[in-house]
């Protein structure tokens, strides 16, 4: 295998969608890498374009969409634009994703034990006694109790959370390589979500699965990622080590977005709040993308910043950055 | 002290749970599942004061929108007494039945699916102060300006309909709506957890705006201990249908009394914790149809002591305007 290179690098990955009002550029030009074992979170607002390019990573994205530029390498191997068998023998094996919704993975007229087995024998030559136990050990571990009994049950039986760690347990049953995770805990109360990010960490630092977390949850991410990349309006603006991102945001609407989650020492007063609203991506003004709602927006601000180096391991889009 | 503006006492809501259409063909090979009956609010006693800020929070189903339903008067109860300004709810003449119903307004999640999409803003924000008359037809198209003006919104969007709105915007229609009928009590229902951080941040700023301005009462049902924390005066803990615990909100921040209230602080995550080590639940999580007996937690919690399993505890007085339901507390 050619292990000696990175689970995944994007390079200027563009999916557009091909509307009747117009062309959508959804994702518009990304590009990161996530390495075996870390986590990375894609933190953005909603609409931002997190979620697809979660799909198109995974090759899930359905017309009028498609990814119309950049490359996709997984392991070394461009898999953007690989045939659908080909994609679909990578998905659930050695690719997995866990969608905000549980029942995206669950079929809901099937036993759990049905759809868990069939996932493993789908990609490997096992007895469905060896399947069975495999299941009953990986509902084990995502913290389902009595896992024997539970393999025989319906996912209406469950509890949202269980439901959840049902379909984590799911894409982790053939031990894949990386996991792309779509705001998995959003819904979930802060015990159950816990529960969840234990079991993810460990899975990560065990079989040192590589992780795209996508939420927009800065708290959330704070604790678990590695790294981060902040998107708005389908491009990266900031990237970097979770620490330096959050301690030392370079761009204005990291910073806006930091300021603006209600913390202990901040009680009572004002939050800080970034005006407007996130542009539609139809018709993006010229220039910066967050230009409107910039406090730092000035003339130069009229053509669009290219990303670019700050420091090792630091990239921000913007040219007046909050640079110390 | 001012004297609470909402008193509730010993609050019930029953639901009986019939079979969805998958459980019913379930039921056919497996005939133990039957219709159940949730406790969805069991026993809950609580007050509002005027002008505060109450958080209540707990996890998904233990009951805070129904509780939050049944003091917005839209839910009935199954057993329990109301009181609005010292006075029984049950016990009103109509015309002070119709007063309260004004006084205390419901703000909920999905701004989308609380408005009528095939209404202007203007009728939607108009229509209940025209019809209770609290403005005449003469003044309503000023009193709507006003109205939208105070929650941020430009009047001149007074023609649009619902659809042509961002989602924090529509959550701002909603308000608007709320206080055009002069509420003093807003029951928010998780009425920012569909925004985005930076609208979000926008709306719990309105809220605090109008609570100086308005001088309103608010019930904040929220699972965001984050938002609650910054919020609220005080806050009320729920599991399973009760009351575990409320308290001053730094007070119960700092110094969480109940057993359930500390493994729900623990787990909230912060923006100031990095690269944590998160940790699992303990002991199985029950499911609301079927409550473990005696102390609902005990199945989850690290001190439980055999009188748990058997005898429900009470909420009693721990510290100054602190209470909390745990056999611990009784220091015996
Ligand atoms: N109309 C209903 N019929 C039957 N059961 C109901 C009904 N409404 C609520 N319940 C049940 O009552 C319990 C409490 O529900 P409620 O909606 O008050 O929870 P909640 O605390 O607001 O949860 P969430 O945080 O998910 O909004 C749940 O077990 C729920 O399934
Ligand atoms: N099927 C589709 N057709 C047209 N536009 C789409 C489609 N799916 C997503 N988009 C657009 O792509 C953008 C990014 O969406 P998404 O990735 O879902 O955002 P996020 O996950 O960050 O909330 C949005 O503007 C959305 O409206
Ligand atoms: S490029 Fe200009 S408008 Fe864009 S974020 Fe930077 S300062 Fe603001
Ligand atoms: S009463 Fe018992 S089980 Fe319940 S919280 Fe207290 S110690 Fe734990
Ligand atoms: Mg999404
Ligand atoms: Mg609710």
């Amino acid at each position: 295998m050619t292990s000696n290179f990175p689970t995944l690098v994007v390079e200027d990955l563009r999916t557009y969608f091909y509307t009747k009002a117009g062309v959508v550029k959804a994702v518009d030009g990304i590009s990161f890498t996530v390495d075996r074992g870390e986590i990375l979170g894609l933190v953005g607002e909603s609409g931002s374009g997190k979620t697809v390019t979660g799909f198109s990573i995974m090759g899930l994205v359905d017309p009028p969409g498609r990814v119309a530029g950049g490359r996709i390498l997984f392991k070394g191997d461009d898999i953007a634009g690989l045939p659908d068998d080909a994609m679909r023998t990578l998905r659930g094996n050695r690719i997995a994703m866990i969608f905000q919704d549980p029942m995206m993975t669950l079929n809901p007229v099937l036993r759990i034990d049905t759809q868990m087995i069939e996932a493993i024998k789908a990609h490997n030559a096992v007895s469905n006694d060896e399947a069975r136990r495999r299941a009953r050990d990986i509902l084990g571990r995502v913290g389902i109790p009595s896992p024997d009994e539970r393999l025989k049950a319906y996912p209406h039986q469950f509890s949202g959370g269980m439901r959840q760690r049902v379909s984590i347990a799911i894409a982790l049953l053939n031990d894949p390589d990386l996991i792309v995770a779509d705001e998995p805990t959003t819904a979930l109360d802060v015990t159950i979500q816990g529960q969840i990010l234990y079991e993810v960490q460990k899975l990560c630092r065990e079989s040192r699965t590589a992780m795209i977390w996508i939420t927009h949850d800065l708290s959330v991410i704070a604790g678990l990622a590695d790294r981060i990349s902040v998107m708005y309006a389908g491009r990266i603006v900031e990237s970097g080590q979770v620490d330096e991102v959050l301690d030392r945001p370079l761009h204005p609407y990291t910073r806006g977005l930091i300021g603006s989650v209600p913390s202990e020492n901040r009680r009572g007063v004002p939050l800080a709040q970034i005006p407007g609203m996130t542009p539609s991506l139809l018709n993006l003004p010229p220039g910066c993308a967050f230009r409107a709602r910039c406090p730092r927006a000035d003339n130069a601000c009229l053509t669009p910043p290219e990303m670019t180096l700050a420091a090792p391991g630091r990239e921000v889009r913007c040219f007046h950055p909050h640079l110390a | 002290m001012t004297a609470p503006i909402l008193e509730l006492d010993g609050i019930s809501k029953r639901f009986v749970k019939s079979l969805d259409l998958a459980e019913k063909l379930v039921a056919l090979v497996n005939p133990k599942l039957r219709e159940q009956v949730v406790r969805a609010v069991d026993g809950v006693s609580l007050h509002v004061r005027e002008r505060e800020v109450l958080g209540l929070v707990g996890e998904s189903g233990c009951g805070k929108s129904t509780l939050g339903r049944i003091i917005a008067g839209i839910l009935p109860k199954s057993a329990g007494t109301v009181r609005y300004r010292g006075n029984d709810v049950d016990h009103l003449d109509a015309s002070q039945a119709r007063d309260v119903a004004l006084k205390v307004q419901m703000i909920f999640q999905d701004p989308y699916a609380s408005l009528n999409p095939r209404m202007r803003v203007q009728d939607i924000v108009g229509e209940a102060p025209l019809y209770h008359g609290i403005v005449t037809t003469d003044g309503i198209d000023d009193y709507v300006a006003e109205m939208l003006l105070r929650v941020g919104l430009d009047p001149s969007y007074r023609r649009r309909y619902p659809h042509q709105f961002s989602g924090g915007q529509r959550q701002r229609l909603g308000i608007a709506r709320a206080l055009a009928v002069r509420p003093d009590f807003l029951v928010c229902d998780e009425a920012v957890a569909a925004l985005d951080v930076s609208i979000q941040a926008q709306v719990l700023n309105l809220f605090m705006k109008l609570r100086e301005e308005l001088g309103l009462t608010y019930l904040f049902i929220s699972h965001d201990l984050g938002v609650v924390q910054h919020l609220s005066d005080r806050v009320a803990i729920m599991y399973l249908g009760r009351i575990v615990e409320t308290g001053p909100t730094s007070e119960l921040f700092e110094k969480p009394n109940h057993p359930y209230t500390q493994a729900l602080l623990a787990g909230v995550p912060r923006l100031d914790q990095r690269h944590r080590r998160f940790e699992p639940v303990k002991g199985e999580i029950p499911s609301p149809l079927d409550p473990p007996h005696g102390c609902h937690f005990h199945p989850r919690c690290p001190h439980a002591i055999a009188r748990c399993r058997a005898e429900q505890p009470r909420l009693v007085d721990i510290a100054p305007g602190r209470l909390a339901a745990c056999h611990l507390n009784d220091g015996s």
